[in-house]
């Protein structure tokens, strides 16, 4: 089944076309990453798909609801964890799941419940009483992808989940990923190439609002004749620059 | 459900705020204790009559209202500036369910403002009577005009924007324009008929008509501040839905 498929989705700055008729399916349970130089696109098409703004032309159906027509229904559906802190700062670590859990429809029990659930699937109990503003910055990421789980979304965005982390954070929070494999739909960006050769299912590449190519690592290594996967990168970008 | 999880979410944000504390109970009371003294050092007859406590008190809980500007406006504007606004933004909360989540934990911090400051005022002369609960009611209305601008003027601007904006300059605009500090009709002309078309001095006038036990008198005035006050929620309810579709 698909989880996401835009048709021909468009954004438009003024003169500037972010994203260029997209046409992407990605399947359920499986984990598609999104790749790019700065300026690419990715953002904006995660913002579009996540109904952050809206598209200038096209659609993109989750789940089978229009992002344009179903935007509330989408959102039921989906959650996201930001590229930056994005936690409550004043608020605890429980605190900030339970809040989000109920933000999402779950009585004060449920949110309770779902909590501690998550506070054990991510190892938080030494953190769990402490403000999210004094957290380092591996707890205040994984406390993040915590809060996009507590909703059990159906697909969930990760938008650079690994960025400033320490080697050992990264690897943790590889782990998590890995983890969600299969059990829900993830869409992720990233700098890091080898993060997304390691954990993808398939790899999107996309330069100046266009998908050039996109396939299973080992499909795009063959694309572009390389070995590795960052030379595979490089020239597919390249030769759509030239 | 939602508006009140949200809601509970931003309490929480500003009672853990010292500065909000200083602000909003320890800045008014501060005011009412050293101008009633002053008022004290003046021979009776002297002093003006609106620095009378039973014109004082309603007064400076008024002013003292004009801080939840700066509350509502810097807690909207400093959510803005993290990646978790992105966060409720894709969650299901809607653009209404966000201004009255933001507005509804100022409420009890607006009626707790104004008690506060009564119950000082009873201490320097101003007399107990049922009077003063519906002074504290009455305060309502422009508690909802104060955050509603704040949350207007954070929805538009960044953080340090709203610092200027609500904290110094509104703040300012509602000492000038409010006969708190002076009788703005002692100084006429244009500068009475703006005072005039503006919430704040309707806002003091409903408070001392209030306290005076004068009901009759409470209505004219507080329709204009309801008026605003109902006008300006729905601004910051559109504003931030425009804002939204905008991100």
């Amino acid at each position: 089944m698909e989880a996401i498929k835009t048709k021909a989705l468009t954004k438009k700055y003024k003169e500037t076309t972010a994203v260029k008729a997209l046409d992407l399916t990605v399947h359920k349970g499986e984990l598609y990453a999104l790749l790019g130089v700065n300026g690419a696109g990715k953002s904006t098409t995660i913002k579009m798909l996540s109904c952050l703004t809206q598209p200038t032309s096209g659609d993109a159906e989750l789940m089978g609801h229009s992002i344009v027509s179903e935007a509330s229904m989408v959102k039921a559906l989906i959650n996201v964890s930001p590229q930056e802190t994005a936690v409550a700062a004043k608020l605890s670590v429980r605190e900030n799941l339970e809040f989000i859990a109920e933000i999402y429809g779950s009585s004060k029990k449920e949110a309770k419940e779902k909590a501690q659930s998550m506070i054990e699937k991510f190892n938080m109990h030494e953190i769990v009483r402490s403000r999210a503003a004094v957290l380092s910055g591996g707890w205040q990421r994984r406390l993040s992808i915590a809060m996009a789980l507590i909703t059990e979304p159906e697909i969930l965005f990760l938008d650079e989940p690994t960025l400033g982390l320490d080697v050992l954070a990264r690897r943790e929070l590889w782990r998590l990923i890995e983890n969600l494999k299969g059990k829900i739909t993830i869409i992720l960006t990233t700098h890091y190439l080898e993060e997304a050769e390691s954990l993808s299912d398939r790899i999107g590449i996309m330069s100046r609002g266009v998908l050039l190519a996109e396939g299973t690592a080992a499909e795009l290594k063959a694309k572009a004749g390389t070995d590795s996967f960052e030379e595979a990168f490089i020239r597919i970008t390249e030769e759509a620059v030239q | 459900m939602r508006t009140l999880t949200f809601a509970s979410r931003n309490t929480k944000e500003i009672t853990r705020d010292i500065l909000t504390l200083i602000f909003g109970i320890v800045f008014p009371i501060v005011l009412l204790l050293l101008l009633s003294a002053i008022n004290k050092g003046i021979p009776e007859g002297y002093g003006p009559e609106i620095f009378a406590i039973s014109k004082l008190a309603p007064g400076i809980t008024v002013f003292g209202l004009s801080f939840l500007s700066l509350f509502s406006s810097m807690l909207i504007a400093k959510d803005k500036t993290t990646s978790f606004v992105l966060r409720l933004f894709t969650s299901p909360l809607k653009p209404a369910e966000f201004i009255l989540g933001y507005t509804l934990p100022l409420i009890p911090m607006a009626l707790i403002q104004t008690a506060i400051c009564y119950l000082c005022a009873l201490f320097l002369g101003l007399p107990f009577g049922i009077n003063l609960l519906v002074a504290v009611i009455v305060n309502l209305p422009i508690a909802v005009v104060f955050i509603s601008l704040g949350l207007l003027f954070g929805s538009i601007l960044n953080e340090k924007a709203v610092g200027g904006i609500c904290g110094a300059l509104l703040t300012n605009l509602t000492g000038w324009f409010s006969n708190v500090w002076f009788d703005t009709a002692l100084v006429g002309g244009a500068f009475k008929t703006v005072a005039d078309i503006l919430p704040f001095s309707h806002a003091v006038g409903a408070a001392r008509a209030a306290v005076a036990g004068d009901y009759a008198a409470i209505f004219p005035d507080l329709w204009w501040v309801i008026g605003y006050a109902v006008l300006l929620l729905a601004a910051a309810v559109t504003v931030f839905a425009v804002k939204l579709k905008k991100n």
